[in-house]
């Protein structure tokens, strides 16, 4: 099997592709890289399968490949990708990338942040951090949330139009993240709430499977501050 | 009716994107926005440009478009972008897409970070950043410059192989932003600065950055 996905459940872009790969039934070798190990820090990771030392990456036989919206693209031309998650239409294709290039600096950078500082710094540091920075971390990430729900989801069921592509996949993966720091992103947010729903039953077991751990921590945090 | 085309060549993006228009020669009415006069902050622009408020954006008569890196792939898929800039080859294009997304959050994050707090936000409120902040910007700023140098730049004279392409004009357009805030990018990093020579001899690259070498000249 030529195609090799190396990735994380905890890790946001690797749900993505992983979700994208299942659905879209596309053949590939499970290669799961446990981070909380450390496993893609060492030496035979940095030469074997990526020197970025991150996930996810994949493996197209000697051709080796990171950041998920490369892969995503390459998957398109390469691998008969369904053409709904990446419209072949120069328009349409433009209004994913559009979203795909804003994300990166918005949605993942603040709620990628606020889960750093929130639920991973304490476990690698063992101390939580300074509430007043933190305080600021949760604002940027709220202001950034509302206006993903002006700028992106006003505009039909999904962030495109109405038909589900790989930007509302992309951006559902982040938003959960924050789940994982006790956070829920829907509160006060019904656009983006319902909108997320939309994403969860549409892409259904597949998309369960790879929040499977997230929804379990989620879950065990909301009932310790319960 | 010609593609319009709202650009500050203040804006590290809207140089990129300047250049490459320029050098494949696709026709378009420039429409230059001086972000100094917020003007893109007022409600007309939101209505009338685009409701992000932020350039680069073109439009194309209807379609409005944003974000530099997806205006780049649709000038590639319509308007005859030349090759040189966005490889057809599926895989020298994977290459391309992989520092574009690359480099959001490292030189673009860190670079832009420090260039507004150390310069653009003292001239908007006419406060000066903290010691310490500026530090620690200019620090991790510092710290994914050599990480640049090192993960892109120790192989081959690009980014992506042996000639130059979006990845370089893109990275340059960010790196020389720093010297706006009085910062050396070369200073210690022998490769980059091999490489950042080179990217300055691409046609219309020293245009594009007559505005950022007379507020260089002038400090």
């Amino acid at each position: 099997m030529s195609l090799k996905l190396y990735y994380d459940f905890l890790s946001q872009p690797s749900r993505a592709l992983y979700i994208l790969l299942k659905t879209s039934k596309l053949p590939f070798e499970d290669c799961p890289v446990a981070l909380r190990n450390g496993a893609h820090l060492n030496d035979e990771f940095k030469y074997n399968v990526s020197r970025f030392q991150k996930v996810p990456v994949i493996h197209d036989g000697d051709f080796k490949l990171t950041e998920s919206v490369a892969i995503l693209r390459y998957l398109s031309r390469e691998k008969n990708l369904p053409e709904f998650w990446y419209p072949k239409d120069s328009k349409k294709q433009a209004r994913v990338d559009e979203f795909l290039e804003w994300q990166h600096n918005n949605v993942r950078a603040f709620c990628a942040l606020y889960f750093q500082k929130k639920w991973l710094f304490p476990i690698i540091t063992g101390k939580e951090m300074e509430p007043k920075k933190l305080a600021g971390y949760k604002k940027r990430m709220e202001d950034c949330l509302d206006s993903m729900e002006i700028l992106w989801l006003s505009n039909g069921k999904y962030i495109c139009g109405d038909n589900l592509t790989a930007a509302d996949l992309w951006a559902a993966c982040e938003v959960e993240q924050p789940r994982l720091a006790s956070y829920d992103p829907t509160v006060g947010r019904p656009i983006l709430g319902a909108w997320l729903d939309r994403v969860r039953s549409e892409l259904g077991e597949n998309y369960r499977v790879a929040h499977e751990i997230l929804n379990k921590i989620a879950t065990k945090s909301q009932k310790a501050k319960m | 009716m010609a593609m319009k085309f709202y650009y500050d060549l203040l804006s590290q993006p809207c140089r990129a994107l300047y250049i490459v228009l320029q050098a494949s020669k696709i026709p378009y009415e420039a429409c230059p926005i001086p972000l100094k006069t917020g003007m893109h902050l007022s409600e007309s622009f939101a209505k009338d440009v685009s409701k992000f408020q932020k350039l680069p954006v073109i439009h194309d008569k209807d379609f409005r478009l944003t974000e530099s890196v997806a205006i780049l792939k649709y000038l590639a898929n319509e308007k005859n972008l030349s090759d040189k800039f966005y490889p057809k080859d599926s895989k020298s294009q994977a290459r391309v897409d992989e520092f574009l997304s690359w480099q959001h959050h490292n030189i673009r994050g860190f670079c832009t970070g420090y260039f507004r707090m150390k310069w653009l936000m003292p001239l908007i409120t006419g406060q000066q950043s903290s010691e310490r902040h500026l530090k620690g910007s200019k620090q991790n700023m510092s710290d994914n410059l050599d990480l640049f140098e090192s993960l892109w730049l120790s192989d081959d004279k690009f980014i992506t192989g042996g000639t130059p392409n979006a990845a370089d004009i893109w990275a340059a357009c960010e790196i020389e932003q720093t010297r706006i805030a009085g910062y050396n990018p070369c200073e210690g990093r022998p490769y980059l600065e091999a490489w950042l020579q080179k990217v300055r001899e691409e046609p219309f690259y020293k245009e594009a950055h007559t505005i950022v070498e007379a507020i260089i000249s002038k400090q």
